[in-house]
């Protein structure tokens, strides 16, 4: 079922969505990558992840159903949303380009999950924590595994040097948003709900600078940043077509079951 | 009197205790520490608490109707199967047992983990090289970090060659 504009639901329900669609958007992104990976072992490692991602949107999609209290449910969330009810920040809906770009979107996100779930292991909302606290865990091979590839092609020859900092330099711009905060989620954390994402900003960038660095790499001095509005339901060209993707077998096949 | 069943708590524990995991059937839910918890209520009610081993991980559902099953053969009409995600599983809690099974089996069972989850900027410690199950030379190299299920990554002995799954301590 269809149901409330996300903009309308209970703040909780908001937040939640936002943490679920980030991962969910991600997950479907990665998934792309299945049978098309450079070597077979990253086709594993990329749909691994993704499947990590998929397991933390199911929980948190359901999630913001139960504080609705309106009877939707992950799959509603999912499959009947429409663009403007997704509130994922825009790095995670961003193309895969090639191999290089996919993983620096892996870096740039995963260094930003790991510090958030960190600090919303403590969130008073238990499902929130509860999921936070497990995915640390998981977050820290997302990021691992992105770090030692952005090394050794950083490192490597001139072409996959060249190919890593384009890869950077093209979702730089959407890095921003990824740090902004608003009104619902400073109420939520002043009930111990949320984390202020801007807090996180200096630590993400000790952490991605030294993987850059050591990959010599470096972030662009100079570069235009996107509007973003994704946390509004404001999305780049590149999601529609994700969502008609995502979506469609649902919508056009109501019901179907595996 | 019809709802009175008088279940052996006992019974209804080993029998969920003894269900295999889907995806490494050598060891059981209880030898892999997914299993949290079962309780039996005077009136016959039986309550079963299991934790996923990651968020993703597909086998929960499986699971679930397997515990399901296997007390209803025991005689427990009113099963409930509870998802809990905290306190987060973690591979320390995989038992002996269990470590066995899995050696036995050619996965090399996880290193200890401690406290080291929850430290935000700490290095990631994930490098450890697990002794190669067959040869048991600690000279193995990691192949890819992840592996036939998301619980694994992939290994290969440099001394005898043979490749392995390791399964990965978080």
């Amino acid at each position: 079922m269809s149901g409330a504009p996300t903009a309308q639901l209970p703040p909780v329900a908001q937040y939640a969505l936002r943490l679920g669609d980030d991962a969910l958007i991600l997950a479907q992104r990665l998934g792309e990558w299945a049978a098309n990976a450079p070597e077979l072992e990253e086709d594993v490692a990329l749909t691994n992840i993704a499947l990590d991602l998929l397991g933390q949107a199911r929980v948190l999609l359901t999630h913001a159903g139960k504080i609705e209290a309106a009877g939707r449910t992950e799959d509603d969330f999912a499959f009947l949303r429409d663009e403007r009810d997704f509130v994922n920040v825009q790095l995670v809906e961003q193309p895969n380009g090639d191999f290089a770009q996919t993983i620096a979107r892996q870096l740039l996100f995963a260094a930003y999950q790991r510090l958030l779930y960190a600090r919303l292991a403590d969130s008073v909302d238990p499902t929130i924590s509860g999921v936070a606290g497990k995915a640390i865990k998981e977050v820290d091979y997302h990021e691992d595994h992105a770090a030692g590839w952005i090394r050794r092609l950083g490192d490597g020859t001139e072409e996959s040097h060249r190919r890593m900092q384009a890869g950077v330099d093209r979702l730089w711009p959407y890095v921003d948003e990824l740090f902004r905060t608003d009104q619902l989620e400073q109420r939520l954390v002043a009930e111990g709900i949320a984390v202020d994402a801007s807090s996180l900003r200096d630590e993400w960038h000790k952490r991605v600078t030294s993987v850059l660095d050591e990959a010599t790499l470096a972030a662009p001095e100079s570069s235009w940043t996107a509007p973003g509005g994704g946390r509004r339901g404001l999305h780049t060209e590149a999601f529609g077509y994700l969502l008609a993707e995502m979506q469609h077998l649902h919508r056009s096949h109501q019901g179907a079951r595996w | 009197m019809t709802d009175l069943v008088l279940i052996d708590e006992e019974a209804v524990r080993r029998a969920a205790a003894a269900v295999p995991d889907p995806e490494l059937p050598m060891v059981t839910i209880e030898d892999l520490g997914i299993l949290r918890d079962v309780t039996v209520s005077p009136g016959g009610r039986v309550a079963i608490t299991i934790t996923p081993t990651y968020s993703g991980c597909p086998a929960m559902e499986a699971i679930a109707a397997d515990v399901r099953e296997a007390v209803e053969t025991r005689g427990a009409t009113a099963v409930e199967v509870r998802t809990e995600l905290a306190p987060a599983w973690t591979t320390d809690w995989i038992t002996e047992e269990g470590r066995r099974k899995l050696a036995a089996a050619g996965i090399a069972p996880p290193e200890p983990v401690g406290d080291r989850g929850r430290t935000p900027s700490g290095p990631v410690q994930v490098t450890i090289s697990p002794r190669c199950p067959r040869c048991g030379t600690p000279r193995t190299r990691l192949v890819s970090r992840f592996g036939s299920t998301a619980c694994k990554a992939l290994y290969a002995c440099s001394a005898c060659g043979e490749p392995f799954d390791y399964f990965k301590a978080i």
